[in-house]
């Protein structure tokens, strides 16, 4: 009989002695389905994450400018930006203001940017999505905001970001840079922080370095920070989803541990009778590898499947409590989708490879005693 | 008539997995052609507006700009103040500021 053959007819055998022990087995695939599906759903959300951020943020600042008063961020002199100008290298530098709104009405943190070519005129804004799906409806509608002095404003809302744009602006209010300083009482001649572009890029770092040094109560960040952030934080193999994780990777490893060190009766009776019937310790070896194969590639398809359509086409329902949190604005955005053979491999060799080596060791115990032995026990 | 065989029908379902896992693949990619345009917004809004930040959660300053938060943000309340946002459990810190 070819090499091939034999296999067929060992596979053909174990998909049947599966199938006899239906239930027990589907337990088993609807678990490791399971784990499957976890573990692919976090891999493909965070690496979805970092390569938005990698995509969208690399029009971000190239240095922001920070200011440090007694240990908190603290509103920054625009004195400064002759300072820094100053300094080799640096093409502009301007100050932003922006900051946080609390809405009392549905306990919503919104983020408020002046933008110094606001297109409209005062007493209006200009509204991210997310914004307005909590106060609907709201286009040519006034928006009462409570200034720091107590007094309201009612600003018009004069338009509302697009959907498409929400990973960046959904929680978003622009407004002019005059509304945003009767708002929050920022008085004049001060920034939240500052901007700066510098001609060279390799000059960046040089540049960071010489602001700490000239004005020592400052912070930068540069565009690389940025993106390392994004890059850092959201590494799938660390953080709390990895914690909880853990927690079920382990339930199952010691589910598939328990099912494959200890043989059932019917198991061992089974080899038994085969060894009787002039199978080789080989033959069963193989019967064993194949039905770990039958399992756990049958999860690993439909783990990672389920877990591509619960990301990307129902933005991960699952996990949205916990991405959630307090939030009152949640953002709906649709993920960019990510699959790639290294992603598939670093999943396969994490469920598939270890089950099916995990369930030839006993067998090949049970397999290399004596029938009789085996068959008595 | 010959019945299937038990191996025919696993082969089966494997090609067909193995089919699913390829469309994947394709709307990846199709996917991404199509959301050119939404990229291109979202690059110019980052970039007219000065943005360092995705707006993923918005619970505390910490979590909605990550980026650019302090390095003790967390624990700004007040002394001994634990962290207590659920989102800032799902989040690592920045590398630029668990740096030594």
């Amino acid at each position: 009989m070819s090499w091939t053959g034999k296999q067929r007819n060992i596979l053909d055998y174990t998909l049947s002695s599966l199938m006899r022990r239906k239930g027990r087995n589907a337990a088993l695939v609807i678990a490791y389905t399971f784990v499957v599906f976890l573990l692919a759903s976090v891999v493909f959300l965070a690496q979805s994450i970092k390569e938005e951020a990698k995509e969208v943020l690399r029009e971000a600042p190239e240095i922001v400018v920070q200011r440090l008063m007694a240990g908190r961020h603290d509103m920054i002199p625009e004195t400064y930006i002759g300072k820094i100008r100053g300094i080799p290298g640096v093409q502009s530098v301007k100050a932003r203001l922006w900051g946080y709104y609390y809405e009392p009405l549905n306990g919503a943190n919104y983020t408020v940017i002046a933008d110094e070519n606001y297109p409209y005129e005062k007493g209006t804004v200009v509204i991210g999505n997310g914004v307005a799906r909590h106060m609907p409806p709201l286009v040519g509608k006034t928006m009462p905001m409570r200034t720091y002095g107590g007094t309201y404003l009612f600003m018009r809302i004069q338009e509302t970001l697009s959907s498409e744009s929400e990973l960046v602006s959904s929680d978003l209010i622009l407004m002019s840079v005059d509304d945003f300083r009767q708002l929050f009482r920022v008085p004049e001649g001060v920034g939240t922080d500052l901007v700066l572009s510098v001609r060279n890029p390799r000059e960046v770092a040089t540049v960071a370095g010489k602001i700490v040094e000239i004005l020592p109560d400052t912070r930068p960040i540069t565009r690389s920070e940025v993106l390392r952030t994004y890059d850092a934080v959201f590494d799938w193999r660390g953080g709390l989803i990895i914690a909880n994780l853990i927690g079920a990777l382990l339930a199952f490893v010691l589910f598939a541990w328990d099912k494959a060190t200890g043989l059932s009766a019917e198991e061992r009776r089974e080899i038994g009778v085969l060894k009787g019937l002039g199978w080789e310790t080989s033959d069963v070896i193989l019967m064993k590898f194949w039905e770990g194969v039958v399992v756990s590639l049958s999860s690993f398809f439909l783990g990672v499947i389920l877990a591509y359509g619960h990301v990307f086409f129902a933005s991960a329902t699952l996990f949205e409590s916990a991405l959630k949190g307090w939030s009152v604005l949640y953002p709906a955005f649709r993920l960019k989708p990510v699959i790639t053979p290294y992603l598939v491999s670093v999943l396969f060799f994490l469920t598939v490879v270890p089950y099916t080596f995990a369930t030839i060791v006993p067998s090949w115990r049970a397999a290399t005693t004596d029938p009789d032995a085996v068959m008595r026990a | 008539m010959r019945l299937p065989r038990e191996s025919t029908a696993f082969f089966l379902f494997v090609a067909l997995c193995l089919g699913a896992l390829l469309l994947l693949f394709a709307h990846a990619s199709w996917r991404e052609r199509g959301d050119r345009n939404s990229y291109a917004e979202k690059r110019e809004i980052v970039k007219v507006l000065g943005l360092a930040d995705l707006c993923l959660f918005t619970e505390a300053r910490y979590t909605r700009h990550p980026a650019v938060a302090d390095r003790f943000t967390p624990f700004q309340d007040h002394p001994l103040s634990l962290e207590h946002f659920p989102s800032a459990s799902i989040l690592l810190p920045p590398p630029h500021l668990s740096a030594p």
